[in-house]
């Protein structure tokens, strides 16, 4: 018996472009660079910080910078440290960076991390700017990821909730260490992030990558 | 470079442990950007074999000379690391976790290290140096042959 190739038919043809159109109509968009929970754009957010170690090794860089000098400049950074990175954020929404600045992110990541290995005591008008200038720029870039989103702003949100949590928890343990060998311990993180962030440079230029 | 760390006390103990990851992260870049290093393995089992040593004869060289010894080691090893990385993997991570990993070990010699503040853990503290500098042998006889 010799199967008979099915023709093409109107109802067929039909029946398929509506399958398709169904599908293309409820598929979900294909967000590559975004985390998805399934909870909601803002636990979204706070998964995307919370599974992106070059921010986080940012946030937690600059709340050891700061927090070393003391709980007056660990107050600051609370304030100075989100609202930069929002203020960074809003343009990378509309403008998101497309090229690979690895080596940018991979600088601020080490400048800083050198910083509190080597505890060096930088003035607070200084150490502030610096924070500010970092977390501007870390907020510009993660805005990029995120301008493809349907709801960027609650995903922007959970993302600065999420920071606002980790700068707070680990300012306050650093700020309460008094004994000289846990500020050893904070300088040798501080010179293991700064390590993370000269590697980070590399492979930016590296052919591997 | 942690028992050595521990043996030379303060500010060995982390002076040590502080330069060797950054240093070693530099031989990590010369190896990601394909700067060529000879004799990595053998550079690396020399290391074994000198810091060994160091701890076995209980050397107490300045600090900064302790620094440029571990940092020229950390060099090879940092090399070896950014060598060996398969492309396509997690840059950020993998190198997140080599740091991470060399810090604890560092941190794991330094604890065994201060056994060191009683006599028979200064004995304890040297053999385990000449354990160190025998591994060296070791690697540099595998390198060599």
């Amino acid at each position: 018996v010799t199967a008979i190739p099915s023709r093409p038919t109107p109802a067929r043809c039909g029946s398929t472009a509506a399958a398709i159109a169904i599908f293309w109509a409820f598929c979900p968009r294909a967000e590559a660079h975004l985390v998805t929970t399934g909870l909601g754009p803002a636990y979204d957010g706070i998964a995307h910080f919370a599974l992106s170690p070059a921010d986080m090794a940012v946030v937690v860089v600059l709340t050891l910078l700061a927090a070393m000098r003391g709980a007056r400049t660990a107050r600051r950074l609370l304030i100075i440290l989100p609202g930069a990175w929002l203020l960074g954020a809003l343009p990378g929404l509309k403008f998101p960076i497309g090229a690979n600045l690895g080596w940018a992110t991979g600088i601020s990541i080490f400048l800083a991390g050198a910083l509190v290995a080597a505890d060096y005591k930088l003035p607070d008008s200084v150490l502030m700017s610096l924070v500010g200038a970092i977390a501007a720029w870390h907020g510009m870039v993660t805005a990029s990821d995120l301008a493809g989103s349907s709801t960027p702003g609650l995903e922007l949100t959970g993302m600065l909730i999420a920071l606002m949590i980790v700068s707070t928890l680990v300012a306050g343990l650093v700020v309460s260490l008094k004994a000289f060998w846990a500020r050893i311990v904070v300088r040798v993180m501080g010179s293991w992030i700064a390590a993370t962030g000269l590697l980070m440079i590399g492979w930016t230029f590296s052919a591997k990558q | 470079v942690g028992l050595w760390g521990a043996q030379l006390g303060a500010p060995a103990i982390w002076v040590l442990p502080v330069t060797f990851p950054m240093v070693m992260s530099l031989g990590g870049v010369m190896a990601l950007l394909g700067i060529p290093l000879p004799g990595v393995e053998i550079g690396i089992a020399v290391s074994a074999l000198v810091l060994g040593a160091l701890v076995l004869i209980d050397k107490r060289p300045p600090i900064w000379v302790a620094a440029i010894v571990v940092g020229v080691f950390a060099i090879f090893h940092g090399h070896a690391h950014g060598t060996e990385l398969p492309g396509g993997q997690s840059s950020l991570l993998y190198s997140m976790g080599f740091v991470i990993a060399t810090g604890c070990l560092h941190g794991l010699g330094v604890s065994l290290g201060l056994v060191h503040r009683w006599k028979a853990g200064q004995i304890a503290l040297r053999a385990a140096g000449a354990f160190v500098a025998m591994g060296g042998v070791y690697f540099l006889y595998s390198a060599l042959s």
